[in-house]
C-alpha cells in the first residue's frame, strides 16, 4: 500500500508540475489582457512536434533549446497580428479568436505532421532508473522533468519580483497607461509577455512529448485541465496556479490509485442492489473510473462557492 | 403596411423552406436539408444565449443532447407502447427536457456572465459528456441509443417511412421555433436581455436584476436547443454521447459566430454554410476541417459581425441608394481575392496530395515538380498585389456610399 | 487528392453517357465508410488503400468482373462518427450504392446495422449490404445479427477464446492484470477474459481489471504504478490508437518487463512508435498468419502493393478477402443485388492468399478462420510494418476448430421474396 502511495504522490507531482509550467503562462497571459487563451495547450503541442522535428536532425537537446523559442516567437506573433486586432471588438470576441486559433493549430498539426503519433524519445542520457523503490523504477526522465518544472518557476518567481523587467511588467499589469506614460512601450511588454508564455507552454510540450506521446489530441487533452486549474487557482494569481496544478495532480493521481468506489460505500452502509436496478451504472461507480471528471466537478464547485478561485482577487 | 411587409419576409422564409425539397430531391439533399433545419433550430437557440444575451457558453450541446436522448427515449416507449402519442410531438419533448435542465443549471450559472459563465459551461458540459459514457443504461455508452420513429399512431396516413416526410415535419417546427424565438426578441424581456448584455449595472438601475434576465434568456435557450435536439432524434432515429460533448458546442459557436452574432438571421445563415460545408467540401478535400478553421480565424478578425453583419452593412448604402457604386470596386477587388484564394488552396492542396498527379479546376499538375509549385505561386502572389492595388479605391468607394463617418450603426441588433 | 478522384469520377461519367457504346457497362460500386479525416484518418486511409487496391491487382487490371465491367470504389468519409455515418450511408442510398465496406469502431457499425437494416425494410428493392472486416462487437453477430450484415473479422470472443489458450497454456503466467478503455469492446474483453481465465486456468490470478475513460488520460503512469503493485506477470488491453501507444509506452518507460496482450498494437505508425523499446514485449491476437508468410501469392500481392504505396502496409488482409468472397458470390449468382449475393455468400468456403481456407458461416453470418498470435520483433521479419524493420512474428496458430465459437443468440430473419 504504502509503495503505491508513494509512487502516486511522485506521478501526480510530476503531472502537477507539468500543468503548472501550461498554467503559469496562461494566467500571466490573463492577468495581462484579461482574456483567457483557449489556445495556450496548442502551443503545448507546438513544442512537442517542434522539438521531435528538431530532434531528427540534431538530438533532444538542441530541440529542448530551439523548440520552445519557435514557439515563442509564433505566439508574439499571434498577439501582434491576431490579438491586438480582435480586443477592439471585445472579450467575448478575443475568447472566441483563441478558440478557433486552437481549432486551427489542430488541423495544421495534422496537415503538417500527419494524424499518425509521432516516434518522439526522451534522450538516451536519461534513459535510466533514477531509483529502484519497493522494486518499482522511477524513470531519469521524470526527475528531469520535475528539475526542469521546478526551476522553471524559480526563475520566474525571480524575474517578476526582483528584477527590473519584472518589476515593469507588474506594474504594466496594473496600471498600463501610467506604465505607458512613463515611457515604456506596453504593447511591445504585452506581446513579449505573451510570447514568453507560449514559449513556456512550448518548454512543456518538449519534456511531456516523449512521455505523453506526441499525437494531434494532445492539446485537447490537456487544455481543458489548465483551463480547470487557472479557474479554480484564481484568474490571474500565479501562486493560485500552483496549488492548483499540484492539487488536481495529486487528485487524479490518488483517484486512480485508489480502489474504491460505490460497491464500498454500500457495503459499508450495509445497502445492497441488484444488477438490474436502473441506476446500476451509479452503484458500480469507481473512483478510477470518474477520476478524470474530477477536475471538473470541482470546477463547477468552486465557481458556485467561490467564483474568485482559490486565490483570485478579482471578479470578472 | 409595415406588419405586411414583415409577414411577407415570413411567407418567402416558410414558402423557401417547403419549396426546396421541390428542386433537389435526392435522398441526399434531403438528408442535407434535414441536417440544415435542425442546425438552424440549435444556432438560432445559440445566438439567444449568446448574441442577445451575451453569454458565451461552451456546453451549448447539453440541451440539445439531454433533449435528444430523452427523444429517443420516447420513441422507444412509443415502440413498446408504454406511452401513445403520435411523433410529431417528439420535439417537444426533447424541448420539455432542455426546459427543465435549463431551469436547473441556470439557477447557479446564470449569476455572472462573461468569463464565469463560460466556464461554468465549459465544466458542466465536460462532466456531462463523461457522465454519458458512464451511465451507460440511460445514455448507452458510446454507440448510443437507437429508437424506431414508424410506431405509433400515423399522422393523416404518414408512417414517417421517408425522410422526406420528416423534412415537412421538420419544416413545420423550425418554423414555428424561429416565429417564437422571434417574438421572444420582441418581448420585454427580449429587450432587457439585450440591455443586460451591454451594460448590467444600468439594467440593474431601472429596477430589472440582471441575473433574472439572464436566467429567463438562458432557459428560453434550452428549451429550443431541446426542440433542435428532438428534431435530431426524428431524423436520426438515434443519438450518441458526440451530439453533447464539446465538438458539438463548439461546432454551434463557429456557425453562429460565422453566420453572424446578434442579427436574428445570422445563425440561420451560418447553419446553411457550415452544414454544406460539411457535408459538401468534405468529400472533395480532406483538408476542409483546415479550411473551416483559417475561415472561422478570417471572419473573427475581419468580420466581427458575421456574413451577416457583412450584408448588413450595406443597409445605408442600399437605402442612400449608392449601392451600384460599389459595383465596380468589389468585383475589382473580388475577382482577384478568389484568384488568390483558389491559387493558396491549390498549393496547399498540391503539397498535401500523396499522388503524382492532382486535377485542379480542370487542370493537371504534378506534385513532384517544383515548376508546377512556381506557378501556382505566382498567380498568388499577382493577384495579392492586384488586390493591393485596388483595395484603395474600395475603401474610398466605400467610404463615398457611406458618406457620415460612423457608417453603419454598429449596436443595431436583430 | 480526393479532388482529383472526384474530378476523375464526373470526368468518367462524361465519357459513359457519350460514349455508351464503347463502354457499355457501368462500374460496380462498391463505398469504403470508414475515417478519412481526423484522428482516426491513418487507419481509414491505409484501408481505403489497401480496397483499392486489391480492386485494381485482382479485377480491373484482368477486365473486370461480371463481363467486363469495372470495380469502383467510392471513399465515404464517416469521421469516425456514428452521426457521420448515417448521412454518408444516405449519400450512398442516393448514388445507388448497394455495398458498405465499414471497419472501425463497433459504435459506428452497431448504428450503420441499425441503420441499414431500417432502410432495407423501409425500401424493399434498394437493400444495402454491410460489409463487416474489422468491427468486432459480437453483438452484430449475435443478438443484433442481420442477413444484411457480414463479418470478416474474427469477433472478440473468438480472439479471446485463442488468447486465453495461449496464456493459459504458459505456465509461467500466474496472474494477469486487465486494463482497457471504458466502452462496450473494452468491457467484452474484460469480461469474456476473466470468465474464460477461471475457465481454463483457476489458479490465475486476476490482478486487477480497470477501465479509463476513452481519450482522456493525459499519462497513464499511475495505472502502471498499479499494475506494478499488484504484481502481475502480463497485461491484456483492448486499447487502441493513442491510448494503445501511450499504454504501451508508459510501461515499457517504467521499467516493468512483462508481455502486454493486445488487439491493436501494430501498423499505422504504431510499431514505428514502440520500436525497439516494444521488441518480443507485445503480442497481438490477429487472423491471417503474419511473418513468415506462408505463399509466395501473398508475398507477390504484398510486393505489389508496397510498390504501389510505399508508406502503407496491408495491415488488413480481411479486406482482400472480403472483397474477393463478395465477387466470386457475384461471379455465381451473375448479379450484384445484395439479396442474391447475401444468400451465396452464407456458408461459403473460400482460400485466402495465405491459402487458409475459412469458411462464411451461414448462421450468423460470422466468417471462421484460423487465429495467430503473434510478436513484436525485428528478427525473422521479412516484411516490416511502417517501414521501421520491426513487425509481427507468429508465434501461435489456433485451427479453424480452436478458434470458432457456437451461436448462442444470433436469430436471424430472413427476407423473403
Amino acid at each position: 500500500m504504502l509503495d503505491v502511495f508513494i509512487f502516486a504522490t511522485l506521478n501526480g507531482l510530476v503531472t502537477g508540475l507539468l500543468l503548472f509550467m501550461l498554467a503559469s503562462g496562461l494566467t500571466l497571459i490573463f492577468s495581462m489582457m484579461g482574456v483567457l487563451n483557449f489556445a495556450h495547450a496548442s502551443f503545448y503541442m507546438l513544442g512537442a512536434y517542434f522539438a521531435y522535428s528538431v530532434s531528427l536532425y540534431f538530438g533532444y537537446w538542441t530541440g529542448l533549446i530551439f523548440a520552445p523559442i519557435i514557439v515563442g516567437v509564433l505566439g508574439a506573433l499571434v498577439e501582434r497580428y491576431g490579438l491586438r486586432r480582435v480586443h477592439q471588438h471585445g472579450h467575448v470576441a478575443e475568447l472566441v479568436f483563441t478558440f478557433g486559433l486552437a481549432f486551427l493549430i489542430e488541423e495544421a498539426v495534422q496537415f503538417f505532421w500527419g494524424a499518425d503519433t509521432k516516434n518522439y524519445q526522451s534522450p538516451d542520457l536519461l534513459d535510466f532508473p533514477l531509483f529502484t523503490l519497493f522494486g518499482q523504477e522511477f524513470p531519469a526522465y521524470r526527475g528531469f522533468m520535475i528539475g526542469i518544472s521546478i526551476s522553471i518557476f524559480i526563475g520566474l518567481y525571480y524575474v517578476l519580483t526582483k528584477s527590473r523587467i519584472g518589476i515593469i511588467i507588474q506594474a504594466a499589469l496594473t496600471h498600463p497607461h501610467t506604465v505607458s506614460n512613463l515611457g515604456h512601450n506596453v504593447p511591445l511588454i504585452f506581446m513579449c509577455v505573451f510570447g514568453v508564455g507560449s514559449a513556456l507552454a512550448g518548454v512543456a510540450g518538449v519534456i511531456a512529448g516523449p512521455v505523453l506521446t506526441t499525437f494531434p489530441g494532445m492539446a485537447v487533452v490537456l487544455g481543458s485541465i489548465v483551463f480547470v486549474i487557472v479557474v479554480i487557482g484564481g484568474l490571474g494569481s500565479l501562486a493560485g496556479a500552483f496549488i492548483a496544478s499540484i492539487l488536481i495532480g495529486l487528485l487524479q493521481s490518488y483517484a486512480i490509485a485508489s480502489d474504491v468506489g460505490m460497491p464500498d460505500l454500500l457495503n459499508l452502509l450495509g445497502l445492497e442492489f441488484d444488477r438490474n436496478h436502473p441506476l446500476t451504472d451509479l452503484w458500480t461507480l469507481t473512483l478510477p473510473q470518474i477520476a478524470p471528471i474530477l477536475p471538473f466537478l470541482l470546477l463547477v464547485l468552486v465557481l458556485i462557492f467561490r467564483p474568485t478561485g482559490l486565490m483570485g482577487k478579482r471578479e470578472q | 403596411m409595415a406588419i405586411l411587409k414583415k409577414s411577407a419576409v415570413w411567407i418567402g422564409y416558410l414558402a423557401a423552406l417547403l419549396a426546396l425539397p421541390q428542386f433537389f430531391d435526392s435522398v441526399l439533399a434531403v438528408s442535407i436539408f434535414n441536417q440544415m433545419a435542425i442546425a438552424i433550430v440549435f444556432g438560432l437557440s445559440y445566438n439567444m444565449l449568446l448574441g442577445q444575451g451575451g453569454m458565451l457558453s461552451f456546453g451549448h450541446a447539453v440541451y440539445f443532447g439531454l433533449g435528444g436522448f430523452l427523444a429517443v427515449h420516447a420513441l422507444l416507449m412509443i415502440e413498446v407502447e408504454t406511452v401513445y402519442f403520435s411523433i410529431i410531438w417528439i420535439p417537444l419533448v426533447g424541448g420539455f427536457i432542455g426546459l427543465l435542465a435549463a431551469l436547473f443549471i441556470g439557477t447557479f450559472s446564470t449569476h455572472k456572465a462573461g468569463t464565469v459563465f463560460a466556464m461554468i459551461s465549459l465544466g458542466i458540459g465536460e462532466l456531462l459528456a463523461a457522465s454519458s459514457l458512464i451511465f451507460v443504461s440511460f445514455f448507452g455508452g458510446e454507440a448510443g441509443v437507437s429508437g424506431d420513429r414508424t410506431f405509433g399512431p400515423p399522422f393523416f396516413g404518414i408512417e414517417w417511412f421517408q425522410n422526406l416526410e420528416i423534412y415537412y415535419l421538420a419544416v413545420a417546427w423550425v418554423f414555428i421555433a424561429t416565429v417564437f424565438m422571434y417574438l421572444f426578441t420582441q418581448t420585454p424581456a427580449g429587450k432587457m436581455a439585450n440591455a443586460v448584455r451591454d451594460n448590467p449595472e444600468r439594467a440593474e438601475f431601472i429596477g430589472y436584476s440582471a441575473r433574472k434576465v439572464r436566467y429567463i434568456t438562458f432557459c428560453a435557450a434550452g428549451l429550443f436547443a431541446g426542440v433542435a435536439g428532438g428534431l435530431f432524434a426524428l431524423n436520426y432515429e438515434f443519438i450518441t454521447e458526440e451530439n453533447l460533448n464539446a465538438a458539438t458546442s463548439g461546432r454551434v459557436l463557429l456557425s453562429a459566430y460565422i453566420g453572424g452574432l446578434g442579427y436574428f438571421i445570422g445563425p440561420i445563415v451560418g447553419a446553411v454554410i457550415l452544414t454544406l460545408m460539411n457535408s459538401l467540401l468534405s468529400n472533395y478535400s480532406d483538408l476542409w476541417m483546415l479550411y473551416l478553421g483559417i475561415m472561422f480565424l478570417l471572419t473573427v478578425m475581419f468580420l466581427p459581425r458575421g456574413f451577416a453583419g457583412f450584408i448588413m452593412m450595406h443597409q445605408l448604402a442600399w437605402v442612400r441608394g449608392k449601392i451600384k457604386s460599389l459595383l465596380v470596386p468589389y468585383l475589382l477587388t473580388g475577382i482577384p481575392s478568389l484568384l488568390f484564394l483558389i491559387s493558396v488552396v491549390g498549393l496547399i492542396e498540391l503539397s498535401h496530395t500523396d499522388e503524382a498527379e492532382l486535377y485542379y479546376f480542370g487542370l493537371s499538375f504534378n506534385s513532384t515538380a517544383a515548376m508546377d509549385f512556381i506557378l501556382i505561386a505566382i498567380v498568388a502572389l499577382g493577384s495579392l498585389l492586384s488586390i493591393r492595388r485596388s483595395l484603395p479605391q474600395l475603401r474610398a468607394a466605400w467610404e463615398a456610399a457611406n458618406e457620415i463617418p460612423e457608417s453603419v450603426d454598429e449596436e443595431s441588433t436583430s | 487528392m480526393r479532388t482529383s478522384r472526384f474530378i476523375r469520377h464526373i470526368f468518367l461519367s462524361f465519357l459513359l453517357v457519350f460514349s455508351s457504346n464503347i463502354y457499355a457497362q457501368e462500374p460496380v460500386r462498391l463505398a469504403f465508410l470508414d475515417p478519412l479525416t481526423g484522428a482516426f484518418a491513418s487507419i481509414g486511409n491505409s484501408g481505403l488503400k489497401q480496397l483499392e487496391f486489391a480492386a485494381d491487382y485482382f479485377y480491373n487490371s484482368k477486365g473486370g468482373i461480371l463481363g467486363g465491367r469495372m470495380i469502383e470504389i467510392v471513399p465515404l468519409d464517416n469521421k469516425q462518427s456514428p452521426t457521420e455515418s448515417q448521412l454518408q450511408f444516405r449519400r450512398a442510398v442516393s448514388e445507388g450504392i448497394q455495398y458498405i465496406f465499414q471497419g472501425n469502431g463497433s459504435a459506428v457499425a452497431n448504428a450503420l446495422n441499425d441503420a441499414i437494416n431500417r432502410h432495407n425494410r423501409r425500401n424493399p428493392g434498394q437493400e444495402v449490404m454491410q460489409v463487416n472486416y474489422s468491427a468486432v462487437d459480437p453483438i452484430l453477430t449475435e443478438d443484433n445479427c442481420s442477413f444484411w450484415h457480414f463479418r470478416w473479422d474474427a469477433h472478440a470472443n473468438m480472439k479471446l477464446n485463442v488468447l486465453t489458450d495461449y496464456i493459459a497454456a504458459d505456465q509461467d503466467i500466474e496472474s494477469v492484470y486487465i486494463i482497457g478503455q471504458d466502452y462496450s469492446f473494452g468491457q467484452v474483453v474484460s469480461d469474456t477474459s476473466i470468465e474464460l481465465l477461471q475457465q481454463k486456468r483457476p489458479d490465475i490470478e486476476i490482478a486487477g481489471n480497470e477501465f479509463h475513460p476513452i481519450g482522456q488520460v493525459k499519462d497513464f503512469t499511475p495505472y502502471v504504478t498499479k499494475i506494478v503493485a499488484s504484481g502481475a506477470d502480463a497485461v491484456i488491453t483492448g486499447n487502441y490508437g493513442a491510448d494503445m501507444v501511450s499504454l504501451a509506452r508508459s510501461i515499457i518507460d517504467n521499467g516493468l518487463d512483462i508481455p502486454i496482450y493486445t488487439f491493436y498494437a501494430a501498423y499505422d505508425g504504431i510499431t514505428a512508435t514502440l520500436g525497439e523499446d516494444g521488441k518480443n514485449r507485445i503480442r497481438l491476437i490477429h487472423n491471417e498468419v503474419s511473418n513468415p508468410y506462408p505463399t509466395e501469392e501473398r508475398k507477390e500481392f504484398v510486393r505489389a502493393f508496397k510498390a504501389a504505396n510505399p508508406n502503407n502496409d496491408v495491415t488488413q488482409p480481411r479486406i482482400t478477402n472480403a472483397l474477393r468472397m463478395i465477387v466470386t458470390a457475384m461471379e455465381e449468382t451473375q448479379s450484384t443485388d445484395p439479396y442474391d449475393v447475401g444468400l451465396a455468400l452464407e456458408d461459403m468456403r473460400f482460400t485466402t492468399l495465405s491459402g487458409d481456407e475459412i469458411w462464411m458461416r451461414g448462421e450468423d453470418h460470422q466468417v471462421i478462420q484460423t487465429l495467430h498470435i503473434s510478436v513484436h520483433t525485428d528478427e525473422g521479419v521479412e516484411f516490416d510494418a511502417d517501414n521501421s524493420g520491426f513487425g509481427l512474428y507468429t508465434e501461435f496458430s489456433a485451427p479453424i476448430e480452436d478458434s470458432m465459437v457456437p451461436v448462442n443468440n444470433c436469430r436471424m430473419r430472413r427476407p423473403s421474396r
